[in-house]
């Protein structure tokens, strides 16, 4: 970055802007409840399938030490549905395990609406203003090896960088933004109403883009175990870099 | 009768309420699921109107081939003549138990309500009417999915068939356990909603809903009610158990 550049850059650093702080935080406390809500429908069934079908009876690809219901499931002996031994089956279930679904899964789907319309606006007025493209993309020279490296030496040694709130950022933390914000938000959006009998009704294509309705439920839960990570790593973040200037620019902007 | 007037009662007490909400949620207030004043019953109205809104009451759910049927236990009520399930009715478990020593042949399917014809139906007369088979995923609420293979005939054969009247909103199912849904005419119509009477090209087995359950393919699993007793076609709404019990009664996500 030129000399030129860093000082216009420079002359409106420490600030974000109000539709930045008001998708910030609504979407911010959507991704809360939505976490609360979605690992209490988790532990009602806390494995993890891939492709369509996926439940006690079949293998799953991974178990999520989670919760009462965590192997904890009885069964009767199972009984094939054709005769043929190994094919599909079918057994009792014999006591209801631990479900908290029905708030646990209003509250989500209510939740997500205000996630969505605070994901459409902070998407439609970033890309419009231009914020995603001069704040936040990198730029090609910027994913450099050494530009790189650079970034992560700085982060590993006290005082953290980028002290000042808001734009410009360096280039983890732009990654760290981009990757949240135009990958992570917009997929778990997405293996999230895969999930949905009614819209998958409409657009099948999501069934073939995530390949069944258990791999979408699976990314959807990883997609979530990254975000958060990166919610913890950006707590820190504020924290080791003037928490109460950080809350205070995000807040009220100055 | 006494369930009736409890239930008309509470619709006085919250019709306020309710119209203010069914108004801004687009629609008339006695069409809508009470909310009883919980903010999520709200969003729960949020999310059907919408969906109704904005989805195609005709789209299909995808089916599948009969290679790719899955295994699929049997949860909540696997035998409702059983004393001890979390949903036994006395009533319904004594009788349940008599139909199913007698090979369901005595078993009749009632329909009532907003028809012009009431009356009931053996499960060989169900057979006897259009048929429909369809390989589709049965999604829990729970997060568990299975692929099974159903027969049976479409609801609205049946509808049709008892005379089903214009003013018909909702229909409601009611079984041989405490277990009862009802259904807008968008999904009662739709043509992938069949009442089951064969799983996997056997006759429906007792866990899954013996001698006939209902297959709803665009919701969550538990609307796909088993254990069909009584079928109830009505011009307004009544919440059966699902909204005070806490739970959404529009599950199509």
């Amino acid at each position: 970055m030129g000399q030129a550049g860093q000082f216009e850059q420079a002359s409106r650093t420490g600030r974000h802007r109000l539709w930045v702080r008001l998708t910030h935080w609504l979407i911010a406390l959507s991704v809360l409840l939505l976490g609360y809500s979605g690992v209490t429908i988790l532990m009602a069934h806390p494995r993890l399938y891939w492709g369509y079908a996926g439940n006690d009876l079949t293998p799953p690809l991974l178990e999520i030490p989670l919760g009462p219901n965590h192997h904890a499931i009885h069964f009767s002996p199972r009984t094939p549905f054709v005769g043929t031994p190994g094919g599909p089956a079918t057994a009792n279930r014999l006591a209801e395990p631990w479900n908290q679904n029905g708030w646990a899964r209003s509250l989500h789907f209510l939740t997500a609406w205000a996630f969505l319309v605070g994901l459409l606006f902070y998407l439609a007025i970033g890309l419009i203003t231009g914020h995603a493209r001069r704040d936040l993309l990198p730029r090609r020279k910027e994913l450099g090896r050494a530009n790189l490296w650079h970034d992560v030496k700085a982060h590993l040694r006290p005082p953290m960088p980028a002290t000042t709130p808001g734009p410009p950022y360096a280039i983890l933390q732009k990654l760290a933004y981009c990757l949240v914000a135009f990958v992570a938000l917009p997929l778990i959006f997405l293996t999230g109403i895969t999930m949905s009998p009614a819209i998958a009704a409409n657009y099948p294509i999501l069934l073939d883009l995530f390949g069944g309705t258990q791999s979408a439920r699976t990314i959807h839960f990883f997609t979530f175990a990254f975000l958060a990570t990166f919610l913890a790593v950006h707590l820190v973040m504020i924290l080791l870099t003037g928490p109460v200037r950080q809350l205070r620019a995000m807040i009220i902007g100055g | 009768m006494s369930n009736d007037r409890l239930f008309l009662s509470r619709r006085g007490l919250i019709g306020g309420l309710a119209s203010a909400g069914g108004l801004l949620l687009s629609g008339c207030g006695e069409q809508q699921p009470p909310t009883y004043g919980n903010i999520l019953r709200m969003g729960d109205n949020l999310t059907y109107n919408l969906q109704r809104t904005l989805l195609s009451p005709t789209a299909l759910v995808r089916e599948f081939d009969r290679s790719q049927i899955s295994s699929m236990p049997a949860t909540g009520t696997y035998d409702p003549a059983r004393p001890d399930g979390a949903f036994y009715d006395p009533d319904g478990g004594r009788d349940y138990a008599i139909l199913r020593k007698g090979g369901f042949e005595d078993w009749r399917l009632r329909i009532e309500g907003d028809v012009d014809r009431p009356g009931s139906y053996a499960l060989a007369d169900l057979k006897r009417m259009q048929r429909r088979t369809q390989v589709t995923r049965h999604m829990c609420e729970e997060g568990w999915t299975a692929i099974a293979e159903w027969t049976g005939v479409p609801l609205r054969a049946v509808l049709e068939a008892a005379g089903i009247r214009p003013s018909a909103r909702f229909v409601e199912f009611h079984t041989f356990d405490q277990a009862a849904e009802s259904l807008d005419m968008v999904d009662a119509l739709h043509p992938q909603t069949i009442l089951a009477y064969g799983m996997n090209g056997r006759d429906l087995p007792i866990g899954h809903g013996a001698p006939l359950r209902l297959r709803v393919e665009r919701q969550i699993g538990y609307k796909s009610i088993k254990f069909l007793r009584r079928i109830v076609v009505m011009d307004m709404f009544r919440d059966l158990g699902d909204i005070r019990g806490g739970w959404a009664w529009y599950n199509g996500i």
